[in-house]
């Protein structure tokens, strides 16, 4: 029988199992325990929504809570890294990246290739991305385009919590320093998972739903728009192939060109600002590589070029939604 | 002082490989072969050598823009370091790093580090680490004068008490950063009086005393070691080229740097007390001298006859793995 779990228990278990396997995975995060230094109970929080509740009684002190100091417990994940453990950092919300981006940008980014090849660092940077939460500006971006921009760094954006389980676990294991982000709005979403452990590879794009129409790529919150745009679609006779590329760096790009040689349409959803955006990076490089493919203009559906609102009736605006995504398909039929 | 003859020794010629290193360095950059920005350590000896003589591989250091001093100091080997900075293939850091990047983690150096005020946070780490491998190692983060206003310094310094970290900070006040007086540009009177605000000890040391130093630093590894958490260190001193190297240094005053050499020079203060105590003798010293020359000397004629990269190393080690 199929377990199901929320995304975020799935990420959970994930961190939890990891941590069993491996002892220098370590994990640290403001209020990643939580209660620390008060009279109350310890593990009190969990992380500000919960994801690393229960961690602490399984294992101890290998979870930090930090005070409110993200350059200096980013940094301090990136500089043990660098010394041989695996540490899990929890950067609560993307958007506070800029009061430490230094340590991942100019530091874990750089260490192997200004150290000629003489450095791994293998940190995992957790972070909450997205809109839909009524958390305006600075509590809503969509910033993994910075992060996809940085050589050095890989970039994971999972969409449902067995990729969660999978990604994360892939994301500990691996040498390279690894931004994960994840749609506070896919906490609760509940999916099937499988009990053991098992890792997601990066650069593999999961095709979410397969047709001959129009290639639809979409990450993180947006594949949910884009599989509801589609099942509308699908009533209208057009049938959509959904394309979810899971990491943005590296970037499956075959799986994505495959898809168009053979719709020769592509419409691509990115949740953050368009400048810059992945959309515009997807559109360049499939233009570049497979314009004798393409039967029409790549059409991107992203946040508009304003930070994200507070009131519910501009949120609602900003985030990208199925109609519009079923506008943009329809605009290439 | 419980230094013994051959301890002495090794201190004096790591001093005298940092300046012979530095003054070379600063004649081969004056004649355009030495690509990029050059930041030199000269005059601040003591305090790398201070500090990295308690230090073993296990222990990490952390270092600045202004790095060669702390490098050498650690055992990173010269002849690499001068290959790296000029560019060439068998460098340090296979000519990717350059002067600001050198690093060899083997020798538990982090890395000198192009952006002021970065290392505090990874040396947090280092020294995290430490106490997770229950190595017994200790982390020093060396900033300088600059570095010390940095809000990543000050975060780190709050942190290391905070998680009761083996880490030590060394604010290295060569009285400026890049032009302006760090009379003027800290708050307050030392920059080891902000150890109080953090919870741990602060000690002022003369910097071009060599013996303070190591004294300094010994007390404060041994109660890192030991589980006795963070010090703050602040080593007054000099240093007797610019910010970098082409920095006429019109800020400064008349004969400031020359005063300093002949009243202070770490080298020469080093010299005079193991000579009139009878520790070491001036032959001693004087055979030094003419080693060290002749490795720097060759360690120069080593990088220029070495290849520099080819095409084929631009795209490696960005990634363990990249599809």
């Amino acid at each position: 029988m199929a377990r199901e779990l929320t995304f975020k228990d799935a990420i959970n278990e994930a961190l939890a199992q990891e941590m069993a396997r491996d002892e220098t995975v370590i994990a640290m995060g403001e209020d990643n325990v939580g209660g620390m230094g008060a009279e109350g109970e310890i593990d009190a929080w969990g992380g500000v929504l919960g994801v690393t509740k229960g961690l602490h009684a399984q294992v101890g002190d290998r979870i930090m809570d930090t005070p409110i100091t993200e350059s200096a417990f980013i940094g301090a994940a990136a500089g043990a890294a660098a010394c041989g453990m695996r540490p899990v950092a929890e950067l609560m919300f993307i958007d506070f990246m800029g009061v430490c981006f230094d340590q991942i940008f100019n530091q874990a980014a750089k260490f192997k290739y200004m150290f000629g090849g003489k450095a791994e660092t293998p940190l995992v940077v957790r972070t909450m991305i997205g809109a839909g939460l009524r958390a305006a500006s600075q509590h809503s971006q969509c910033l993994y385009p910075v992060f996809t921009h940085i050589p050095g760094l890989k970039v994971v954006i999972p969409s449902n919590p067995y990729d969660a389980k999978g990604l994360m676990i892939q994301s500990i294991r691996d040498n390279d320093p690894v931004i994960f982000c994840e749609h506070k709005s896919l906490y609760g979403l509940k999916g099937d998972v499988p009990e053991g452990s098992y890792a997601i590879p990066f650069n593999e794009a999961n095709v979410v739903r397969e047709g001959g129409d129009v290639t639809v790529v979409a990450m993180g919150m947006m594949v949910h728009k884009a599989m509801e745009a589609a099942s509308a679609l699908a009533k209208e006779g057009i049938q959509c192939e959904v394309i979810d590329p899971r990491t943005t760096s590296p970037l499956d790009l075959e799986t994505i060109i495959e898809s168009v040689e053979n719709t020769g349409r592509l419409v691509v959803v990115d949740e953050s600002n368009p400048r810059c955006s992945m959309a515009a990076d997807i559109s360049a490089q499939v233009t570049e590589q497979a314009f004798g493919s393409l039967r029409g203009p790549v059409k991107m559906v992203t946040a508009p070029h304003c930070p994200p609102p507070f009131s519910d009736v501009l949120e609602d605006l900003y985030i990208p939604s199925p109609e519009k995504i079923a506008e943009a398909v329809r605009a290439l039929k | 002082m419980n230094l013994n003859e051959a301890q002495l020794l090794q201190a004096y010629r790591k001093m005298r490989q940092i300046r012979a290193f530095e003054d070379r360095v600063h004649d081969e950059f004056a004649t355009g072969e030495i690509p990029g920005f050059v930041h030199l350590y000269a005059g601040e000896e003591a305090s790398a050598v201070g500090f990295c003589m308690h230090l073993n591989d296990e222990d990490r250091i952390a270092s600045t823009h202004r790095g060669h001093g702390h490098c050498i100091a650690k055992g990173v080997e010269i002849k690499g370091m001068m290959s790296e900075i000029y560019g060439r293939r068998n460098g340090t850091c296979a000519g990717k790093g350059g002067s600001m990047h050198i690093a060899d983690l083997e020798k538990g150096m982090m890395g000198a580090n192009g952006i002021v005020g970065a290392g505090p946070p990874l040396i947090c780490g280092a020294g995290l680490a430490a106490k997770f491998r229950k190595n017994g190692g200790v982390a020093i983060a060396f900033v300088g004068d600059g570095g010390s206003n940095q809000g990543t310094t000050l975060e780190s310094l709050n942190l290391a008490t905070v998680w009761n970290l083996p880490c030590i900070f060394v604010a290295e006040n060569n009285g400026y950063a890049e032009s302006t007086g760090s009379k003027w540009s800290v708050s307050c009177e030392n920059i080891a009086d902000r150890a109080a605000a953090f919870g741990m000890p602060g000690v002022v040391v003369d910097g071009h005393d060599f013996f303070a130093v190591y004294e300094v630093a010994g007390e404060a590894i041994k109660r890192a070691r030991e589980g006795g958490g963070p010090t703050l260190i602040e080593c007054k001193l000099n240093r007797y080229y610019g910010h970098f190297e082409g920095d006429a240094q019109t800020y400064r005053g008349v004969d400031e740097v020359k005063k300093v050499k002949e009243s202070k020079d770490c080298l020469m203060l080093f010299s005079k007390r193991v000579t009139e105590q009878g520790l070491l003798t001036q032959a001693q010293l004087d055979a030094i001298d003419k080693e060290v020359a002749a490795e720097i000397e060759a360690s120069v004629a080593h990088a220029k006859s070495s290849a520099k990269p080819t095409s084929a190393d631009l795209m490696t080690d960005v990634y363990v793995s990249y599809p």
